[in-house]
């Protein structure tokens, strides 16, 4: 460890004629120089979201669309800013290879019950169709109950109505071993509400397809 | 750190010794050009569906991209001539807890955090040689590369 040091500083003081003693002396870097640059991208959502890029002991915190962090000496953690056109230059081939977004549905059913109602029927097309348009789609089928009944009895009925959506899903041609299913009774309810209270609104499945 | 992945793979290697895709943390989804994982001592070109695995390197030639999408719906995709370390991953479903960490050895890296980071702010982390970004959401580049003197 100290050998290389003393190589390093006596070059250092040979290229630069200065003095090693004015030299601060730093643990050895991973490689020798790096090009680190770090950027915020606005979400698709429009919000920017927030990094925080630590070096060395210094933070940055980035929390506005298309601020940047670069460390191209150690020791050194500079801010700036940066443009659509430049990221667009670096990375380009990363952007461009980014998997389709996660897509989640909501499917309503009847009271009691694993059948849909008529809207969700409509709906339950437009996830066919979302699954169809992805190369290796894998899709999340998690039931829901409101609270009306048991914790037993709305376990079952949660996952009743997931197995019916993976039942039509199969039906559609899609892999089962594509298929996770899982059923949460009443205790994830969209809408929060006193027990035994019937809320159209929790009765459904929630099908994110990734 | 190394005797809790030693643990951890002794449990899983334990309990579920049938179940091989027990260990799955995510998948490969687009593919271009030259790519490969790296898992323990060997190497396997990657293709569309490929299971990623705690502790895969996935690594892209000149010409090569790769798109992954992990458990929690985080992205993470490479441009060329990189190399992505998939450090750490553990995500509860039901309740969203977790913890991603990466580290990009080099290359490019665009990242879209998913639910580990919704949950929990700084529980997606991002590294290369030099830097360690907490990630609190939601969509990020990261470059590392070696430089010239």
């Amino acid at each position: 460890m100290r050998r290389p040091l003393l190589v390093l500083l006596a070059l250092a003081a040979a290229a630069t004629g200065c003095a090693p003693a004015a030299r601060p002396v730093v643990a050895p870097a991973p490689s020798p120089a790096r090009d680190d640059l770090v950027v915020l991208l606005p979400a698709r959502d429009g919000t920017a979201g927030a990094l925080t890029v630590t070096h060395e002991g210094r933070q940055l915190t980035l929390d506005q669309p298309h601020a940047t962090a670069s460390v191209t000496q150690q020791g050194r953690l500079d801010a700036g800013r940066t443009t659509a056109e430049e990221v667009r230059r670096t990375f380009g081939p990363a952007l461009d290879a980014l998997p389709s977004r996660p897509v989640t549905f909501l499917l309503y059913f009847m009271g009691n019950s694993d059948e849909l109602t008529p809207e969700s029927k409509g709906e339950i097309v437009k996830l066919f169709a979302e699954i169809a348009g992805r190369s290796d789609p894998e899709v999340v089928v998690v039931g829901h109950t409101d609270r009306q009944g048991t914790l037993e009895y709305n376990d079952a009925l949660s996952r009743r109505r997931a197995e019916r959506v993976r039942t039509d899903l199969i039906g559609r041609g899609i892999a089962a071993d594509k298929i996770q299913v899982a059923g949460r009774g009443e205790r994830e309810p969209l809408v929060p509400t006193e027990d035994e209270v019937v809320e159209p609104r929790n009765r459904r499945v929630e099908i994110t397809v990734r | 750190m190394h005797l809790g992945l030693v643990m951890v793979l002794g449990v899983v290697a334990a309990l579920v010794p049938v179940m091989a895709g027990a260990a799955d943390i995510g998948r490969i989804k687009v593919v271009k050009g030259d790519v490969r994982v790296q898992r323990a001592a060997a190497a396997m070109p990657a293709a569309v569906g490929t299971r990623l695995q705690q502790g895969d390197v996935v690594v892209t030639g000149r010409d090569g991209a790769v798109g992954i999408t992990l458990n929690d719906d985080s992205l993470l995709s490479a441009g060329p001539d990189s190399m992505l370390a998939l450090d750490h991953f553990a995500f509860d479903s039901t309740t969203h807890a977790g913890r991603l960490e990466t580290t990009l050895r080099r290359g490019t890296l665009a990242a879209v955090s998913g639910k580990i980071a919704r949950q929990t702010p700084g529980a997606m982390q991002v590294r290369t040689p030099w830097t360690i970004l907490g990630v609190r959401g939601t969509e990020l580049a990261v470059r590392s590369l070696p430089a010239g003197p």
